[in-house]
């Protein structure tokens, strides 16, 4: 056997052993839309808070919060699409399959710390701890994405530390819900979204 | 450099079989189809490798029921483990040698 052969062996190991643990074809792009839907909802959010600067009386609240989940929502939702088209799109570039072990493996890994903190946040707002719903989701989901990065590129982890340390902040600065937001789900989205996109697609 | 050459382990010197143990190696454990997918070859050229894994005692063979389908997955044995620990670093070493 030749030098090179060796070589080749120990490069097909390494390879198969990513290949057959992580989802490389997570699109950095769609994290910067995401980002981009944030920012825009954000935008709404403040606009329509800023019309109650002078006190809000108990029927508006119930006008604002469904504005304010209906913003919520279409980010959502919005982002889970654009996430899927393009990441599905790479997915077939790079001869992946977009439902296989890896992905499995990854989305239980991300939905299991997202869901818990989703309804922890539902039981807090039934329970009217407004200030503490900025720093719920955005440690949990901090959490959710570390969690998820061992099966996926290693980028995400760092995302991952970034919503804990932005989390951590908001729940020492409560009242400024809305800003750690906007920081968490569209900056960061759009910041590691783009490191993202020039260190694995742009090739 | 005799007793590196002595590590280099007959048994994993096909790619199917190196890209079989590489798998398991970081999944607890994979079902035929999967493994199919991953490495991109034919039903009987993988079930033979993976029958000649078996008999070296490096790869489980676990039948279990999934929603009343019978399932077969695979998993590497402590042995295997070993072996390709010891086959891996002796890749690494050779090379090693050889840049020398």
């Amino acid at each position: 056997m030749e030098e090179k052969d060796y070589l080749q062996d120990l490069s097909a190991i390494k390879n198969m052993m990513n290949r057959s643990s992580r989802f490389i074809s997570l699109s950095g792009l769609s994290g910067i839309m995401a980002g981009s839907y944030a920012l825009i909802g954000a935008w709404f959010a403040r606009s329509i808070l800023y019309k109650f600067k002078h006190g809000i009386s108990y029927r508006q609240i119930n006008y604002l919060t469904n504005e304010l989940w209906f913003i919520a929502i279409a980010v959502a939702v919005f982002s889970i699409l654009t996430a899927y088209v393009l990441t599905s799109k790479r997915a077939k570039k790079n001869g992946e399959e977009i439902w296989d072990v890896s992905t499995k493996n990854l989305v239980v890994a991300f939905l299991i710390p997202l869901l818990t903190g989703g309804v922890f946040g539902l039981l807090l707002l039934n329970q009217r701890y407004f200030g503490l719903i900025a720093p719920i989701t955005l440690l949990f989901y901090g959490l959710a994405l570390i969690n998820a990065s061992k099966y996926t590129l290693g980028t995400v982890k760092y995302l991952g530390f970034s919503e804990l340390i932005l989390g951590l902040l908001s729940t020492y600065f409560v009242g400024y819900g809305l800003l750690f937001w906007t920081l968490g789900f569209g900056v960061m989205h759009i910041v590691y979204g783009t490191i993202m996109y020039f260190r694995y697609e742009k090739k | 450099m005799k007793t590196i050459l002595q590590n280099i382990n007959k048994v994993f010197d096909n790619r199917v079989r190196l890209g079989i143990m590489s798998a398991l190696m970081v999944n607890e454990n994979l079902d035929f189809k999967s493994l199919k997918k991953l490495l991109g070859v034919t039903d009987g050229n993988l079930a033979s490798h993976i029958k000649s894994l078996q008999k070296a005692g490096y790869i489980v063979v676990m039948k279990q029921f999934i929603a009343n389908k019978p399932n077969t997955s695979y998993q590497i044995s402590l042995e295997g483990r070993n072996a390709f620990k010891k086959h891996i670093d002796a890749l690494e070493r050779l090379i090693q040698l050889r840049n020398k």
